[in-house]
């Protein structure tokens, strides 16, 4: 079947949508048992160069190394491919592959499975890790060329694209959370890749401790979900589980008998004799005659009722009415609170941490510290968009909870708005991409939040193109500019690096919402979405409120991701040897408050000062502005040299290697390319992506409609919405052009200088480090220390006590043995002793007397002898 | 008369008496030598006495005096041997010198 044929069958079948009215059946499944190539791959690569890296680069050339990486990488992406043709050969309600290795795992109902799962979610997820990992394996082979490490980079690149693979294809709860633990590390591998720097090494740290948060929550809302499913081990009778897992039948007619104790109760006259317990044995009940039809399934088929950690067994428990679960995890409360909401926003927690979103963002700005294709890679396209899979996949979940879908919503815009503030003003050109990250990744939670989970991915899709793009520009031109991350050193490289400057400009194009590339249709859907919420969020208005926020949101995005083109590109480059003066006032006492976080974060690891290798983050604006007001007597103008840190030696930047820009223009013309799956969202026509993945999204779709709001279907509120959006974007880049084409603009600096307080907050972040640093880590620390005193007075005092009356037990055992035992022993000793020195007189040596006692001896005997007689 | 084992009994008691006045009274070595000589022969005078009134016919009396001699002989050269050497080392056959075996 050839791909071409089958995307076209796609496209043209995504007229019908949302006609179906059928009550949900049992996902139907498809074995295939290829599905586990798709992570072993990578593992084998990361293993390999994890065994045998250094001597292969020592041995063969570094280039072998790559060449394995990128090769786990393309054997990867091929498989995909495979997988989605087959996919493609199914129908729609049989796009579920599975591939069942081995049961990991058995306890009472619940089993954990190695298996891999691909629907059209986790199959849009895994071609976008496979293809962007690839692409930047590709574009690490020039980046990374002169790094000594260079075989350990590709070892942790490739374990981290089978970390984010398990993440996405694992079918049930436990693999995703292997994966998701296994990115968190080799993100903090990769964030602390130079390792010798301690700046980097802190801020893996600080990655790693945040995202412990969130698991926390993770972790507890999982517990909660499976608490709530029935997975009690101890209840009033004893310690029998309390709802046994049940196979009931999907009947649509049949009315579950719900008793106390059990919400469901299984008709054993119509469960299936055997109940199928694995996946294979569920593929094989559903031959393809019985399977493929429909309804037909429910049947059939079974729903395993109870506690389960399987995607697809959960989702068929909550999407078939029959089962009676929804009900139950609808009107189920513990303390008070909807057990449903709960552990959704539990889970959300888990996302916000790992998706960088308020109030667990902090760690992905100090992320910046690795090195730019990890950037690229975790920390904008795969990774960081882990919490939107995750509410995406559990779509069912947080489709019946519009509480939790309203928390997720507002976080997702309130920090999109907040990060793309602080991008205003940020002048490390890795720092404003990552606050566009974390601000994108703030459109995406609206896009999951408000219910339009296509959008979402969509979005997330659309971004790891163009934020690859922009990360791997940046990368570029940091390579260029010898190691340069201050975008006020730049400028002018369009003339140096012009490949490099199109395909950021492309970027810039997307990412800010110009209809001619991907960004404008996902995020404009998002928006369209978010308005017309309706009833999914607590309160209509919310949804416009969030329209209205993503809306200036949309603005700042295209304000700042121009200036940082403009600084960029236009003007001169003011790099090393080009002018230093103007812009070197370094302001004393403004330390980078991300790094200082950091510092503080850690005390153990801070035994040394910051250091100079900040100076390039200096807030230069504000005391230049100083400078200007206040005259020679401006406070912190303490206008100092500033040295280049990096002590690179200078010359024109550079284009960067073939293998860097190739990668570049290829995401880039992705960026354009794929506009096509979400190109008919504004025409009222249903997208390809929405259609493809509509399959995965069932559960929720149903649900989601019946709530929107009567705008929904108004085409003319939706175009004026889209004139909108591109007129905030062609404002902001308007504005970005006035103030910072070719530099040349004062009215930044004078804009600073007026609201000297307010630039101050926004460029230290909203001195949200610091608050943690107040609140949180102050707070830990008087536990600490709580703890440390009850250490040292309870626990030690307990031990201490321990050994004194050890002590004085002993002193006594001590005396008794001393006085008593070796009294009797020295005694008898020297009793001996002296009866010997006694006796010894005997021997004397003369014979003669031996004689006499001899003669003695015998008189005596003879003496005896005779008085005997 | 003729005389009878208790003659020869008592000329035995007496040779063995003074004997060990002999042994046991002189310092000198060789006078201690002579004295077990005595004593030997005091023996020697017993084995041939009791033979000579035993009423069967073998001699296992004299045989034995006569090893008894041997021996006298062979220990009288051994003796004085070590006397020899006693006298080389401390220039005395005075045995109360030679105590150094007293420790």
């Amino acid at each position: 079947m050839d791909i071409l044929g089958s995307l076209r069958e796609l496209v043209l079948a995504s007229g019908e949508h949302g006609e179906h009215a059928a009550p949900l059946a049992v996902q139907a499944v498809k074995s295939a048992g290829y599905l586990w190539l798709i992570p072993f791959f990578p593992l084998l690569g990361s293993a390999i160069n994890a065994a045998l890296g250094l001597r292969i680069q020592r041995r063969y050339g570094r280039k072998w190394c790559s060449h394995l990486a990128i090769g786990a990488m393309v054997a990867s992406f091929l498989v995909a491919v495979v997988a989605l043709v087959d996919m493609l050969g199914q129908p729609a309600e049989r796009r579920y592959l599975v591939d069942h290795l081995w049961n990991m795992l058995t306890a009472g109902d619940v089993q954990v499975n190695l298996s891999f799962a691909l629907d059209p979610l986790s199959m849009v997820m895994t071609l976008i890790i496979t293809f962007v990992g690839a692409l930047i394996h590709v574009y690490s082979q020039g980046y990374m060329a002169d790094d000594p490490s260079y075989w350990r980079f590709f070892c942790y690149l490739n374990l981290f694209v089978f970390s984010m693979l398990l993440l996405v294809m694992g079918d049930n709860f436990v693999l995703m959370f292997f994966g998701w633990e296994g990115v968190g590390l080799c993100s903090y591998l990769l964030i602390g890749f130079w390792y010798t720097d301690l700046e980097k090494a802190k801020a893996g740290v600080k990655a790693f401790v945040t995202n412990r948060f969130g698991d926390f929550g993770f972790v507890l809302g999982l517990f909660l979900l499976f608490w709530a499913l029935g997975g009690g081990w101890v209840t009033k009778q004893g310690v029998t589980p309390e709802h046994e897992s049940r196979w009931a039948l999907a009947d649509p007619g049949y009315q579950p008998k719900a008793k106390d104790g059990t919400f469901y109760e299984a008709d054993r006259a119509l469960t299936p004799a055997s109940p199928p317990a694995t996946y294979d044995e569920v593929a094989k009940l559903g031959t393809p005659s019985g399977w493929s039809q429909g309804p037909a399934v429910a049947v059939r088929g079974g729903v395993r009722v109870g506690p389960t950690l399987s995607f697809r067994e959960l989702r068929d428990q909550i999407a078939v009415e029959s089962t009676g679960v929804r009900q139950r995890l609808t009107s189920m409360t513990v303390l008070g609170v909807p057990v449903l909401a709960l552990i959704a926003i539990l889970l959300f927690v888990g996302a916000t941490a790992k998706s960088a979103q308020l109030p667990l963002h902090v760690w992905l700005p100090d992320a910046m510290a690795g090195p730019t294709p990890v950037s690229a890679l975790i920390h904008a396209a795969t990774m960081v968009t882990a919490g939107v899979y995750l509410v995406a996949r559990l779509n069912f979940i947080y489709a019946l909870s519009p509480a939790a879908m309203t928390v997720v919503a507002v976080t997702g815009a309130v920090t999109a708005a907040f990060a793309a503030t602080i991008g205003f003003v940020q002048n490390d050109i890795k720092k404003v991409l990552a606050y566009s990250t974390v601000s994108q990744l703030g459109f995406m939670f609206i896009g999951v939040g408000v219910g339009a989970y296509w959008a979402g991915i969509y979005h997330l899709l659309t971004h790891a193109f163009f934020k690859a793009c922009l990360f791997l520009g940046s990368g570029s031109v940091i390579l260029g500019c010898h190691h340069e991350q201050d975008m006020r050193k730049m400028g002018g490289l369009k003339k140096y690096m012009p490949l490099t400057a199109k395909t950021y400009w492309y970027a810039c194009v997307a990412i800010a919402g110009f209809p001619i590339a991907n960004g404008f249709f996902s995020k404009d859907e998002i928006l369209w979405k978010a308005f017309t919420a309706g009833d999914n969020l607590l309160d209509p208005a919310i949804g416009k409120a969030i329209w209205l926020l993503g809306w200036l949101t949309a603005l700042g995005t295209s304000f700042y991701m121009w200036r940082s083109y403009y600084m960029t590109f236009t003007g001169e480059y003011r790099g090393a040897g080009h002018g230093h003066g103007t812009f070197e006032a370094p302001a004393p006492g403004h330390a980078p408050p991300a790094a200082a976080a950091a510092h503080k974060l850690l005390p153990r690891l801070a035994t040394h000062s910051l250091g100079a290798a900040h100076a390039g983050t200096f807030d230069q604006d504000v005391a230049m502005a100083s400078v200007q007001v206040a005259g020679a007597g401006g406070g912190h103008a303490a206008a100092h040299g500033h040295s280049d840190a990096h002590g690179h030696p200078g010359g024109p930047p550079q284009e960067s290697p073939r293998s860097m820009t190739w990668v570049l223009i290829t995401l880039a013309v992705g960026c354009g390319a794929t506009v096509l799956l979400g190109l008919f969202a504004p025409l009222g026509i249903v997208p390809p992506l929405e259609h493809w993945l509509s399959p995965s999204l069932l559960p929720a779709e149903a649900l989601v409609h019946s709530r929107l709001s009567p705008d929904a279907g108004n085409h003319g509120l939706e175009w004026l919405l889209i004139g909108a959006s591109v007129g905030v974007a062609f404002g902001g880049w308007l504005l970005a052009r006035a103030f910072y084409k070719d530099a040349k603009s004062a009215v930044p600096v004078r804009l600073a200088a007026s609201y000297p307080r307010l630039h101050r907050t926004v460029f230290n972040k909203y001195y949200v480090d610091e608050l943690y640093q107040r609140t949180v880590l102050a707070a830990s620390m008087v536990f600490a220390r709580a703890c440390s005193a009850f250490d040292r007075v309870v626990v030690d005092g307990v031990v201490n006590g321990a050994a004194a009356v050890g002590r004085f037990l002993c002193n006594i055992d001590g005396a008794i043995d001393k006085h008593l035992v070796d009294g009797a022993v020295n005694l008898f000793a020297d009793a001996t002793l002296r009866a010997g020195k006694q006796l010894r007189r005997v021997q004397s040596g003369r014979i003669q007397h031996y004689l006499y006692a001899a003669l003695a001896g015998a008189l005596v005997v003879v003496g005896i002898n005779l008085l005997l007689r | 008369m003729t005389p009878g084992l208790p003659h020869f009994l008592f000329v035995g008691a007496v040779l063995f008496a003074l004997g060990t006045y002999t042994v046991v009274t002189r310092s000198n070595a060789v006078g201690i030598l002579m004295g077990v000589e005595l004593i030997l022969n005091a023996a020697n005078v017993n084995f041939v006495a009791f033979n000579h009134f035993n009423p069967n016919q073998l001699l296992p009396g004299q045989v034995f005096s006569l090893f008894v001699i041997v021996l006298a002989a062979a220990e009288a050269a051994v003796a004085l041997a070590i006397v020899l050497a006693i006298f080389m080392n401390t220039k005395s056959i005075d045995v109360a010198d030679a105590d150094t075996l007293r420790e």
